[in-house]
Protein backbone atom coordinates (compact mmCIF):
# COMPACT_ATOMS: atom_id res chain seq x y z
CA UNK A 1 0.00 0.00 0.00
CA UNK A 2 1.18 3.55 -0.94
CA UNK A 3 1.86 6.65 1.22
CA UNK A 4 -0.59 8.39 -0.76
CA UNK A 5 -3.51 6.11 -0.50
CA UNK A 6 -5.21 4.62 2.28
CA UNK A 7 -7.86 2.24 2.44
CA UNK A 8 -11.58 3.13 2.66
CA UNK A 9 -14.75 0.68 4.11
CA UNK A 10 -18.06 0.69 4.51
CA UNK A 11 -17.58 1.79 8.12
CA UNK A 12 -15.13 4.58 7.03
CA UNK A 13 -16.60 5.81 4.15
CA UNK A 14 -18.53 9.02 5.25
CA UNK A 15 -15.33 10.31 7.71
CA UNK A 16 -12.94 9.49 4.84
CA UNK A 17 -14.75 10.27 1.65
CA UNK A 18 -18.09 12.34 2.64
CA UNK A 19 -17.13 14.74 4.94
CA UNK A 20 -13.70 14.71 3.45
CA UNK A 21 -11.81 18.45 3.47
CA UNK A 22 -10.49 17.87 0.24
CA UNK A 23 -11.92 16.37 -2.97
CA UNK A 24 -11.39 12.04 -3.24
CA UNK A 25 -10.88 9.31 -6.23
CA UNK A 26 -12.10 6.51 -4.80
CA UNK A 27 -10.82 3.25 -6.72
CA UNK A 28 -12.91 0.36 -6.18
CA UNK A 29 -10.98 -2.91 -6.71
CA UNK A 30 -10.61 -6.15 -6.12
CA UNK A 31 -7.81 -8.40 -5.87
CA UNK A 32 -9.16 -11.08 -8.31
CA UNK A 33 -9.76 -8.21 -10.95
CA UNK A 34 -6.68 -7.69 -13.76
CA UNK A 35 -7.39 -4.39 -14.86
CA UNK A 36 -7.22 -3.21 -11.24
CA UNK A 37 -4.24 -4.64 -10.50
CA UNK A 38 -2.65 -3.23 -13.74
CA UNK A 39 -3.76 0.36 -13.29
CA UNK A 40 -2.87 0.45 -9.15
CA UNK A 41 0.66 1.74 -9.67
CA UNK A 42 -0.91 4.43 -12.41
CA UNK A 43 -3.26 5.20 -10.03
CA UNK A 44 -0.46 5.21 -6.72
CA UNK A 45 1.84 7.33 -9.09
CA UNK A 46 -1.01 9.96 -9.79
CA UNK A 47 -1.69 9.87 -6.27
CA UNK A 48 1.92 11.56 -5.92
CA UNK A 49 1.49 13.82 -8.23
CA UNK A 50 -1.46 15.35 -6.71
CA UNK A 51 -0.71 14.69 -3.10
CA UNK A 52 -2.24 17.66 -0.66
CA UNK A 53 -4.86 18.95 -3.48
CA UNK A 54 -6.66 15.21 -3.63
CA UNK A 55 -7.76 12.93 -1.73
CA UNK A 56 -6.87 9.10 -3.11
CA UNK A 57 -8.62 6.02 -1.17
CA UNK A 58 -9.18 2.48 -2.86
CA UNK A 59 -12.30 0.56 -1.09
CA UNK A 60 -11.46 -3.41 -1.74
CA UNK A 61 -15.44 -4.43 -3.01
CA UNK A 62 -14.47 -8.09 -1.75
CA UNK A 63 -14.31 -7.08 1.92
CA UNK A 64 -17.30 -3.58 1.44
CA UNK A 65 -20.32 -4.76 -0.14
CA UNK A 66 -22.22 -1.74 0.92
CA UNK A 67 -20.35 1.12 -0.82
CA UNK A 68 -20.38 -0.10 -3.85
CA UNK A 69 -24.48 -1.75 -3.80
CA UNK A 70 -25.18 2.41 -2.56
CA UNK A 71 -23.31 3.31 -5.63
CA UNK A 72 -24.78 0.52 -8.26
CA UNK A 73 -21.16 -0.42 -8.71
CA UNK A 74 -21.31 -3.88 -10.80
CA UNK A 75 -18.11 -3.56 -12.21
CA UNK A 76 -14.52 -2.60 -12.04
CA UNK A 77 -12.41 -0.64 -11.70
CA UNK A 78 -14.86 1.86 -10.99
CA UNK A 79 -13.12 5.08 -9.81
CA UNK A 80 -15.49 7.65 -8.32
CA UNK A 81 -14.69 11.08 -7.63
CA UNK A 82 -16.44 13.23 -4.79
CA UNK A 83 -16.24 16.93 -3.37
CA UNK A 84 -17.98 18.46 -0.52
CA UNK A 85 -19.47 15.00 -0.11
CA UNK A 86 -21.14 14.56 -3.53
CA UNK A 87 -20.68 12.10 -6.43
CA UNK A 88 -18.91 14.23 -9.37
CA UNK A 89 -17.88 12.03 -11.38
CA UNK A 90 -17.47 8.08 -12.45
CA UNK A 91 -15.25 6.59 -14.74
CA UNK A 92 -15.51 2.37 -15.23
CA UNK A 93 -13.06 0.21 -16.88
CA UNK A 94 -9.69 0.57 -17.46
CA UNK A 95 -9.25 3.97 -19.30
CA UNK A 96 -6.79 5.86 -20.61
CA UNK A 97 -4.62 7.55 -17.65
CA UNK A 98 -5.40 11.40 -19.40
CA UNK A 99 -8.68 10.52 -19.03
CA UNK A 100 -8.31 10.76 -15.24
CA UNK A 101 -6.37 13.24 -15.08
CA UNK A 102 -8.95 15.05 -17.01
CA UNK A 103 -11.47 14.86 -14.05
CA UNK A 104 -8.68 15.79 -11.65
CA UNK A 105 -7.75 18.67 -13.54
CA UNK A 106 -11.37 19.94 -13.68
CA UNK A 107 -11.92 19.90 -10.10
CA UNK A 108 -9.23 21.54 -8.21
CA UNK B 1 21.31 11.41 -39.40
CA UNK B 2 20.36 13.73 -36.49
CA UNK B 3 20.21 12.95 -32.73
CA UNK B 4 16.23 11.62 -32.53
CA UNK B 5 14.91 10.52 -28.84
CA UNK B 6 14.68 6.51 -29.32
CA UNK B 7 16.03 3.67 -31.90
CA UNK B 8 12.42 2.62 -31.16
CA UNK B 9 9.21 3.40 -29.79
CA UNK B 10 6.70 0.75 -29.29
CA UNK B 11 3.32 1.77 -28.92
CA UNK B 12 0.87 -0.35 -26.81
CA UNK B 13 1.97 -2.28 -23.81
CA UNK B 14 0.20 -5.69 -24.09
CA UNK B 15 1.87 -8.75 -24.96
CA UNK B 16 2.65 -7.41 -28.48
CA UNK B 17 4.38 -4.38 -27.67
CA UNK B 18 6.35 -6.11 -24.14
CA UNK B 19 7.77 -9.18 -26.31
CA UNK B 20 8.40 -6.27 -29.48
CA UNK B 21 10.55 -4.67 -26.62
CA UNK B 22 12.18 -7.69 -25.00
CA UNK B 23 13.81 -8.23 -28.22
CA UNK B 24 14.60 -4.75 -29.04
CA UNK B 25 15.88 -4.62 -25.80
CA UNK B 26 18.42 -7.29 -26.10
CA UNK B 27 19.55 -5.75 -29.09
CA UNK B 28 20.90 -2.82 -27.71
CA UNK B 29 18.18 -0.60 -28.97
CA UNK B 30 17.21 2.10 -26.90
CA UNK B 31 13.82 1.46 -26.54
CA UNK B 32 10.45 2.99 -25.26
CA UNK B 33 6.97 1.52 -24.74
CA UNK B 34 3.74 3.96 -24.68
CA UNK B 35 1.24 2.56 -23.16
CA UNK B 36 -2.12 5.09 -22.40
CA UNK B 37 -3.31 3.10 -19.90
CA UNK B 38 -1.42 0.54 -17.82
CA UNK B 39 0.68 -2.47 -19.51
CA UNK B 40 -0.72 -5.09 -20.12
CA UNK B 41 -3.82 -4.89 -22.95
CA UNK B 42 -6.87 -7.34 -23.13
CA UNK B 43 -5.57 -10.05 -21.74
CA UNK B 44 -5.76 -8.35 -18.34
CA UNK B 45 -9.31 -9.26 -18.55
CA UNK B 46 -8.61 -13.02 -19.25
CA UNK B 47 -9.47 -15.20 -16.24
CA UNK B 48 -7.24 -17.87 -17.18
CA UNK B 49 -5.08 -18.32 -20.41
CA UNK B 50 -4.71 -22.21 -20.78
CA UNK B 51 -3.58 -22.25 -24.59
CA UNK B 52 -0.09 -20.35 -24.19
CA UNK B 53 2.58 -22.86 -24.24
CA UNK B 54 5.09 -23.30 -21.07
CA UNK B 55 2.37 -22.84 -17.99
CA UNK B 56 0.98 -26.47 -18.29
CA UNK B 57 -1.95 -25.93 -15.66
CA UNK B 58 -2.78 -22.24 -17.31
CA UNK B 59 -1.74 -18.65 -15.81
CA UNK B 60 -4.15 -15.76 -15.32
CA UNK B 61 -3.54 -13.10 -17.97
CA UNK B 62 -2.69 -10.49 -15.22
CA UNK B 63 -0.01 -12.71 -14.21
CA UNK B 64 1.05 -13.56 -17.43
CA UNK B 65 1.45 -9.68 -18.24
CA UNK B 66 3.28 -9.32 -14.50
CA UNK B 67 6.13 -11.77 -16.14
CA UNK B 68 6.90 -10.18 -19.64
CA UNK B 69 6.45 -6.84 -17.94
CA UNK B 70 9.59 -7.91 -15.37
CA UNK B 71 11.23 -9.32 -18.59
CA UNK B 72 10.83 -6.19 -20.78
CA UNK B 73 12.63 -3.92 -17.83
CA UNK B 74 14.99 -6.57 -16.85
CA UNK B 75 16.62 -5.84 -20.33
CA UNK B 76 16.32 -1.80 -20.28
CA UNK B 77 12.95 -1.45 -22.03
CA UNK B 78 11.79 2.22 -20.89
CA UNK B 79 7.68 1.54 -20.26
CA UNK B 80 6.00 5.17 -20.48
CA UNK B 81 2.41 5.78 -19.55
CA UNK B 82 1.49 8.07 -22.51
CA UNK B 83 -0.71 8.35 -25.33
CA UNK B 84 0.20 8.77 -29.07
CA UNK B 85 -2.63 11.41 -30.30
CA UNK B 86 -0.60 11.32 -33.91
CA UNK B 87 2.11 10.50 -35.81
CA UNK B 88 4.01 11.67 -38.87
CA UNK B 89 6.42 8.47 -39.87
CA UNK B 90 6.48 9.92 -43.66
CA UNK B 91 10.07 10.70 -43.12
CA UNK B 92 13.49 8.92 -42.08
CA UNK B 93 12.67 10.73 -38.34
CA UNK B 94 9.72 9.45 -37.27
CA UNK B 95 7.53 12.32 -34.83
CA UNK B 96 5.04 11.23 -32.42
CA UNK B 97 2.85 13.96 -30.59
CA UNK B 98 1.88 12.41 -27.14
CA UNK B 99 -0.30 14.27 -24.41
CA UNK B 100 2.83 16.38 -22.75
CA UNK B 101 5.41 16.51 -25.83
CA UNK B 102 6.55 15.63 -28.91
CA UNK B 103 9.06 12.61 -29.44
CA UNK B 104 11.27 11.23 -32.13
CA UNK B 105 12.65 7.81 -33.31
CA UNK B 106 14.10 6.09 -35.83
CA UNK B 107 11.81 3.02 -36.05
CA UNK B 108 8.05 2.56 -34.84
CA UNK B 109 6.31 -0.83 -33.82
CA UNK B 110 2.55 -0.79 -33.63
CA UNK B 111 0.92 -2.89 -30.98
CA UNK B 112 -1.96 -1.13 -29.92
CA UNK B 113 -4.34 -4.02 -30.47
CA UNK B 114 -8.14 -4.22 -30.69
CA UNK B 115 -10.85 -3.55 -28.24
CA UNK B 116 -14.21 -5.55 -27.59
CA UNK B 117 -17.17 -4.47 -30.65
CA UNK B 118 -20.30 -2.74 -29.28
CA UNK B 119 -23.71 -4.34 -30.03
CA UNK B 120 -24.85 -0.57 -30.79
CA UNK B 121 -28.41 -1.67 -28.99
CA UNK B 122 -30.18 0.54 -27.09
CA UNK B 123 -28.93 0.46 -23.34
CA UNK B 124 -26.19 -0.73 -24.10
CA UNK B 125 -23.77 2.70 -23.14
CA UNK B 126 -26.38 3.80 -20.50
CA UNK B 127 -25.95 0.18 -18.46
CA UNK B 128 -21.67 -0.23 -18.87
CA UNK B 129 -20.57 -0.44 -15.43
CA UNK B 130 -23.86 -1.48 -14.20
CA UNK B 131 -24.98 -4.77 -15.60
CA UNK B 132 -23.34 -4.87 -19.05
CA UNK B 133 -19.80 -5.70 -19.10
CA UNK B 134 -17.00 -7.43 -21.00
CA UNK B 135 -14.88 -8.57 -18.25
CA UNK B 136 -16.36 -11.91 -16.71
CA UNK B 137 -13.40 -12.37 -14.10
CA UNK B 138 -13.30 -8.46 -13.15
CA UNK B 139 -17.32 -8.39 -12.38
CA UNK B 140 -18.70 -12.25 -12.30
CA UNK B 141 -18.43 -11.83 -8.58
CA UNK B 142 -20.92 -9.23 -8.53
CA UNK B 143 -23.75 -11.53 -10.18
CA UNK B 144 -23.69 -14.40 -7.43
CA UNK B 145 -26.45 -16.54 -7.76
CA UNK B 146 -27.98 -14.32 -10.44
CA UNK B 147 -29.17 -14.96 -14.31
CA UNK B 148 -27.04 -13.49 -16.82
CA UNK B 149 -26.78 -13.37 -20.79
CA UNK B 150 -23.72 -13.30 -22.87
CA UNK B 151 -23.41 -13.09 -26.57
CA UNK B 152 -21.32 -14.14 -28.91
CA UNK B 153 -20.06 -17.29 -29.91
CA UNK B 154 -15.84 -17.42 -30.14
CA UNK B 155 -13.29 -18.76 -27.96
CA UNK B 156 -13.72 -15.45 -25.73
CA UNK B 157 -17.47 -15.58 -25.53
CA UNK B 158 -17.50 -19.45 -24.59
CA UNK B 159 -14.49 -19.28 -22.34
CA UNK B 160 -15.99 -16.36 -20.48
CA UNK B 161 -19.23 -17.82 -20.04
CA UNK B 162 -18.12 -20.74 -18.81
CA UNK B 163 -16.48 -18.94 -16.10
CA UNK B 164 -19.26 -16.64 -15.33
CA UNK B 165 -21.08 -20.53 -14.25
CA UNK B 166 -18.85 -20.50 -11.07
CA UNK B 167 -20.98 -17.79 -9.93
CA UNK B 168 -24.13 -16.81 -11.99
CA UNK B 169 -26.73 -19.82 -11.53
CA UNK B 170 -27.69 -19.42 -15.37
CA UNK B 171 -26.13 -17.98 -18.33
CA UNK B 172 -28.21 -17.46 -21.29
CA UNK B 173 -25.27 -17.50 -24.41
CA UNK B 174 -26.95 -15.78 -26.96
CA UNK B 175 -25.53 -16.38 -30.57
CA UNK B 176 -26.76 -15.31 -33.78
CA UNK B 177 -25.93 -18.93 -35.55
CA UNK B 178 -27.06 -22.35 -35.04
CA UNK B 179 -22.90 -23.43 -34.23
CA UNK B 180 -20.64 -22.02 -32.11
CA UNK B 181 -17.25 -20.88 -33.91
CA UNK B 182 -15.21 -21.54 -30.12
CA UNK B 183 -12.50 -24.00 -30.49
CA UNK B 184 -13.73 -27.95 -30.15
CA UNK B 185 -12.72 -28.00 -26.43
CA UNK B 186 -14.74 -24.81 -25.17
CA UNK B 187 -17.99 -26.30 -27.22
CA UNK B 188 -17.59 -29.60 -25.33
CA UNK B 189 -17.54 -27.85 -21.94
CA UNK B 190 -19.84 -25.37 -22.77
CA UNK B 191 -22.56 -28.02 -23.68
CA UNK B 192 -21.89 -30.32 -20.97
CA UNK B 193 -22.52 -27.26 -18.44
CA UNK B 194 -26.11 -27.74 -16.55
CA UNK B 195 -25.89 -23.89 -16.26
CA UNK B 196 -25.44 -22.71 -19.39
CA UNK B 197 -28.43 -22.77 -21.77
CA UNK B 198 -27.54 -21.21 -25.21
CA UNK B 199 -29.74 -19.31 -27.40
CA UNK B 200 -29.27 -20.05 -31.19
CA UNK B 201 -29.92 -18.24 -33.99
CA UNK B 202 -30.40 -14.70 -31.84
CA UNK B 203 -29.44 -11.22 -31.28
CA UNK B 204 -29.89 -8.71 -28.22
CA UNK B 205 -31.88 -6.04 -29.70
CA UNK B 206 -32.09 -4.42 -26.63
CA UNK B 207 -31.04 -3.93 -23.00
CA UNK B 208 -33.70 -3.27 -20.43
CA UNK B 209 -33.43 -1.64 -16.89
CA UNK B 210 -33.99 1.24 -14.44
CA UNK B 211 -31.51 3.81 -12.73
CA UNK B 212 -30.72 0.38 -10.56
CA UNK B 213 -29.01 -1.22 -13.63
CA UNK B 214 -29.82 -4.28 -15.93
CA UNK B 215 -33.18 -6.18 -15.53
CA UNK B 216 -33.53 -7.65 -19.53
CA UNK B 217 -32.69 -8.29 -22.89
CA UNK B 218 -34.83 -8.39 -25.68
CA UNK B 219 -33.66 -11.22 -28.14
CA UNK B 220 -34.63 -11.94 -31.80
CA UNK B 221 -34.73 -15.08 -33.41
CA UNK B 222 -33.26 -14.13 -36.71
CA UNK B 223 -34.43 -17.04 -38.78
CA UNK B 224 -38.30 -16.39 -37.68
CA UNK B 225 -38.25 -12.92 -36.15
CA UNK B 226 -39.45 -13.51 -33.06
CA UNK B 227 -39.00 -11.52 -30.24
CA UNK B 228 -38.80 -12.26 -27.10
CA UNK B 229 -37.77 -10.75 -23.32
CA UNK B 230 -34.83 -12.34 -21.14
CA UNK B 231 -34.82 -11.15 -17.23
CA UNK B 232 -31.13 -11.21 -16.44
CA UNK B 233 -29.17 -9.10 -14.18
CA UNK B 234 -26.34 -8.55 -16.44
CA UNK B 235 -25.17 -8.78 -19.77
CA UNK B 236 -21.72 -9.76 -20.94
CA UNK B 237 -20.83 -8.58 -24.73
CA UNK B 238 -18.12 -10.70 -26.50
CA UNK B 239 -18.93 -10.34 -30.38
CA UNK B 240 -15.21 -9.78 -31.20
CA UNK B 241 -13.02 -6.87 -31.75
CA UNK B 242 -11.74 -3.54 -33.55
CA UNK B 243 -8.75 -2.21 -34.49
CA UNK B 244 -6.99 0.74 -32.02
CA UNK B 245 -6.66 2.35 -35.15
CA UNK B 246 -8.13 5.75 -35.19
CA UNK B 247 -5.09 7.51 -34.13
CA UNK B 248 -2.90 6.53 -37.41
CA UNK B 249 -5.26 8.41 -39.28
CA UNK B 250 -3.99 7.52 -42.96
CA UNK B 251 -0.19 7.42 -41.89
CA UNK B 252 -0.45 3.60 -42.57
CA UNK B 253 -1.93 1.44 -44.62
CA UNK B 254 -5.05 -0.23 -43.33
CA UNK B 255 -7.42 -2.90 -44.21
CA UNK B 256 -10.92 -2.31 -44.73
CA UNK B 257 -11.81 -3.88 -40.89
CA UNK B 258 -9.35 -1.23 -40.17
CA UNK B 259 -6.54 -3.34 -39.07
CA UNK B 260 -3.06 -2.82 -40.16
CA UNK B 261 -1.85 -4.00 -43.47
CA UNK B 262 1.80 -5.94 -42.99
CA UNK B 263 3.73 -8.62 -44.97
CA UNK B 264 5.61 -11.17 -43.47
CA UNK B 265 8.07 -8.84 -42.01
CA UNK B 266 5.50 -6.82 -39.76
CA UNK B 267 6.17 -4.08 -42.63
CA UNK B 268 3.39 -1.83 -43.09
CA UNK B 269 3.12 0.48 -45.91
CA UNK B 270 6.06 2.90 -44.67
CA UNK B 271 9.37 2.06 -44.44
CA UNK B 272 10.81 1.64 -40.61
CA UNK B 273 7.23 1.43 -39.39
CA UNK B 274 6.25 -2.68 -37.98
CA UNK B 275 2.95 -3.88 -37.02
CA UNK B 276 2.28 -6.88 -34.59
CA UNK B 277 -0.44 -8.60 -32.91
CA UNK B 278 -3.74 -8.08 -33.06
CA UNK B 279 -3.76 -4.46 -34.70
CA UNK B 280 -3.00 -6.21 -37.52
CA UNK B 281 -4.83 -8.60 -40.90
CA UNK B 282 -4.08 -11.76 -39.12
CA UNK B 283 -5.92 -14.96 -38.88
CA UNK B 284 -6.01 -15.55 -34.99
CA UNK B 285 -5.21 -13.14 -32.70
CA UNK B 286 -4.11 -14.71 -29.85
CA UNK B 287 -0.97 -14.10 -26.80
CA UNK B 288 0.77 -16.69 -28.97
CA UNK B 289 0.39 -15.31 -31.98
CA UNK B 290 1.49 -11.90 -30.98
CA UNK B 291 4.31 -12.61 -29.43
CA UNK B 292 5.80 -14.39 -32.80
CA UNK B 293 4.64 -11.16 -34.51
CA UNK B 294 6.52 -9.28 -32.63
CA UNK B 295 9.55 -11.05 -32.46
CA UNK B 296 9.99 -10.82 -36.04
CA UNK B 297 9.02 -6.89 -35.95
CA UNK B 298 11.34 -6.17 -33.47
CA UNK B 299 14.19 -8.44 -35.24
CA UNK B 300 12.99 -6.53 -38.68
CA UNK B 301 13.11 -2.89 -37.15
CA UNK B 302 16.85 -3.73 -35.95
CA UNK B 303 17.79 -4.38 -39.27
CA UNK B 304 16.15 -1.49 -40.64
CA UNK B 305 17.84 0.83 -38.11
CA UNK B 306 20.97 -0.68 -38.44
CA UNK B 307 20.79 -0.42 -42.57
CA UNK B 308 20.13 3.24 -41.62
CA UNK B 309 23.58 4.16 -39.48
Amino acid sequence: MSENISDVSDKSFDADVIKSALPVLVDFWAPWCGPCKAIGPVIEAMSKDYAGKIKFVKCNVDENQLTPATYGIRAIPTLLFFKDGKKLDQIVGMVEKSKIEDILKKNI
Amino acid sequence: MKAVDYDLVIIGGGPAGLTAAIYAARARLKVVILEKSAPGGQILVTDWIENYPGFPEGLAGADLVEKMTAQARRFGAEIEINQVISLDVAGKIKRLTLNDRVITAKAVIIGTGASPRKLGVSGEEAFYGKGISTCATCDAPFFRNSVVAAVGGGDTAVQESLFLTRFAKKVYLIHRRDQLRATRILQERASENDKIEIIWDSVVTSVNGSDAGVQGITVKNVKTGEAKDLAVDGCFIWVGVLPNTAFLKDAVALDPGGFVVVNSKMETSVPGVYAAGDVRNTPLRQVATAVGDSAIAAFEAAAYIEAME
